[in-house]
């Protein structure tokens, strides 16, 4: 079944087809209600922006679709199934993986070894094999460091391999944490502000990673960041969000022109 | 020659009893090193073990089994009280505590020791009770080159070589495999450990089952040397200067310690 998936997804990228949507969620912590009532789609095979000044409840958004928090209201369907009680670790097997706004790596291992724990799903010869390093699981840790060598490569950070990411600077910690994300060859990525804190070089090595990922490997992307100019670039679609509601959703340019979301950033004169 | 002598003796018997001190701080390490939690019920850990085994072997032997498969029967069944107290504790103390800080955690793990303490000794009734695994008596090595031999302790050598086999167990254990690789990650991030898909919970659980078996290995060392007993339960805070030594996140350094 799951070669099946593969080969469909291999030999016609279904572009279009809606991978995930987002309907009426409502998210509240107490008397503080994060999401009011949101509903949008991601398409298959495209990059969409979500952006929104501060506290408008974006990350909560990523949150939701990866496990983290469950809305009190709403659905969301994912491949075309409803969603139930949701876990991260359940959302991270059916294919969704994700980075985080203030990197979140471990920070004692290696890049190596980081990229790797993105493999965790996919390992799983007996633990006995696994300590002599012999037999199938030897196989197996060969094929799957053959992935990450991939990455490393990809991601230009084969210098740092063996170094504890805890000691890199945060603009290649980001782009390990991309790598640990990629490892799990997941069909939606979630990305929180990637190009926070970067220089202007980092950001334009990162938007390429992002453009490189989507194209080749046609991997969906939502990806939160509040550096305009990349939003625009980059996304396909975008939806803005404002006090936790939706006020605009559309291209990049629809939504630039769009009343709203001037007002939204920029403050409405009274 | 004498003085020489005696200084290896005195060395050699020091340091095999401070392996055997390691061999309960290997627990704390275990679970610090994995959730970051300092646990002060590894050593009412180790009396559960060590009375859940004496008692169970009691039993099997007074059944009439020979003595290796009551042993062996013995530690199957202790290990699977080590697993249900690991499986009770994931899931009523720390299951609920997900995500608070260590402290919170600590002062958790001091409740879990009392409860563990009370219902060990209910259960299985808390007189001394002699436990014979290993040779106990003494052994004079190298008698050849010094009069009248090194005395050496034949159980504190075991302990030695129990310690040091687990070390290589586990070192490899948290190298090698998925699931110490899930180990270490847990430690240093929870939110990106669940987002690349290992479920906390069941990566707590086998922490504490493996402090659990350590905790086990070291009461059957312990309790042949002193019976198993309530006071095994201080071992614990005897261990600490070890871990402090030792550091409280490395396994060898526990040893070293």
């Amino acid at each position: 079944m799951k070669a099946d998936v593969d080969q469909s997804k291999n030999t016609s990228p279904a572009k279009g087809d809606i991978i995930l949507a987002v309907k009426d969620v409502s998210l509240s912590f107490g008397g503080v209600k994060a999401i009011r009532g949101v509903s949008f789609d991601i398409k298959r095979g495209e990059i969409r922006a979500i952006i929104g000044p501060n506290g408008a409840g974006k990350t909560s958004m990523l949150n939701v679709i990866n496990g983290f928090y469950h809305p009190q209201v709403g659905t969301i369907t994912y491949k075309g199934e409803q969603r139930q009680q949701m876990r991260p670790y359940i959302a991270a097997s059916q294919g969704i993986a994700r980075t985080f706004q203030n990197v979140a790596l471990f920070k004692g291992m290696t890049t190596l070894d980081n990229i790797m724990t993105g493999r965790t799903l996919k390992m799983h010869k007996g633990i006995g094999w696994q300590m002599l390093r012999m037999g199938p699981a030897l196989d197996e840790e060969v094929r799957h460091r053959e992935v990450v060598e991939k990455i490393i490569d990809f991601l230009e950070i084969n210098a740092i391999r063996k170094t504890p990411v805890g000691k890199l600077p945060y603009g290649l910690q980001k782009r390990v944490e991309l790598g640990r994300a990629l490892a799990m060859e997941p069909e939606l990525l979630l990305l929180d502000e990637p190009m926070a804190g970067m220089n202007l070089e980092e950001k334009q090595d990162m938007s390429r990673f992002i453009i490189d990922i989507n194209r080749q490997m046609g991997t969906t992307m939502a990806l939160i960041e509040h550096d305009m100019g990349v939003v625009m670039d980059l996304s396909d679609r975008v939806v803005v969000l404002d006090y936790g509601q939706k006020i605009a959703d559309g291209t990049p340019d629809v939504v630039q022109a769009d009343q709203k979301v001037i007002d939204a950033y920029l403050g409405v004169a009274h | 020659m004498v003085g020489l002598g005696n200084f290896i003796e005195v060395l050699s018997g020091g340091l095999l009893a401070g392996v055997l001190y390691s061999l309960v701080a290997l627990g704390f390490v275990l679970i610090y090193k994995a959730s970051g939690v300092f646990n002060f019920a590894q050593g009412a850990m180790v009396l559960l073990a060590g009375l859940a085994l004496v008692r169970s072997l009691d039993f099997f032997v007074a059944r009439g089994l020979p003595f290796a498969a009551a042993v062996l029967l013995a530690l199957i069944f202790a290990g699977l009280v080590m697993a249900a107290t690991a499986w009770l504790i994931q899931r009523f103390v720390l299951g609920p505590l997900i995500n608070q800080d260590g402290l919170t955690l600590f002062m958790s793990t001091i409740g879990a020791t009392f409860i563990i303490e009370g219902a060990a000794q209910l259960i299985f009734g808390s007189d001394v009770y002699p436990l014979k695994l290993y040779p106990t008596d003494a052994w004079f090595a190298l008698e050849s080159v010094f009069q009248g031999g090194i005395l050496v302790n034949k159980l504190d050598v075991w302990g030695g070589l129990i310690a040091g086999a687990l070390v290589v167990v586990l070192a490899v254990f948290f190298q090698r495999t998925k699931t110490g690789r899930a180990l270490r990650a847990v430690a240093d991030d929870h939110a990106a450990a669940q987002s690349v898909g290992i479920p906390i919970g069941w990566i707590w659980f086998v922490v504490w089952l493996v402090a659990g078996l350590v905790a086990l290995v070291a009461a059957t060392v312990w309790g042949t040397k002193l019976g198993v007993q309530f006071s095994i339960t201080f071992l614990a805070l005897k261990a600490l200067p070890v871990l402090i030594v030792g550091g409280f996140t490395s396994v060898p350094g526990a040893i070293i310690g």
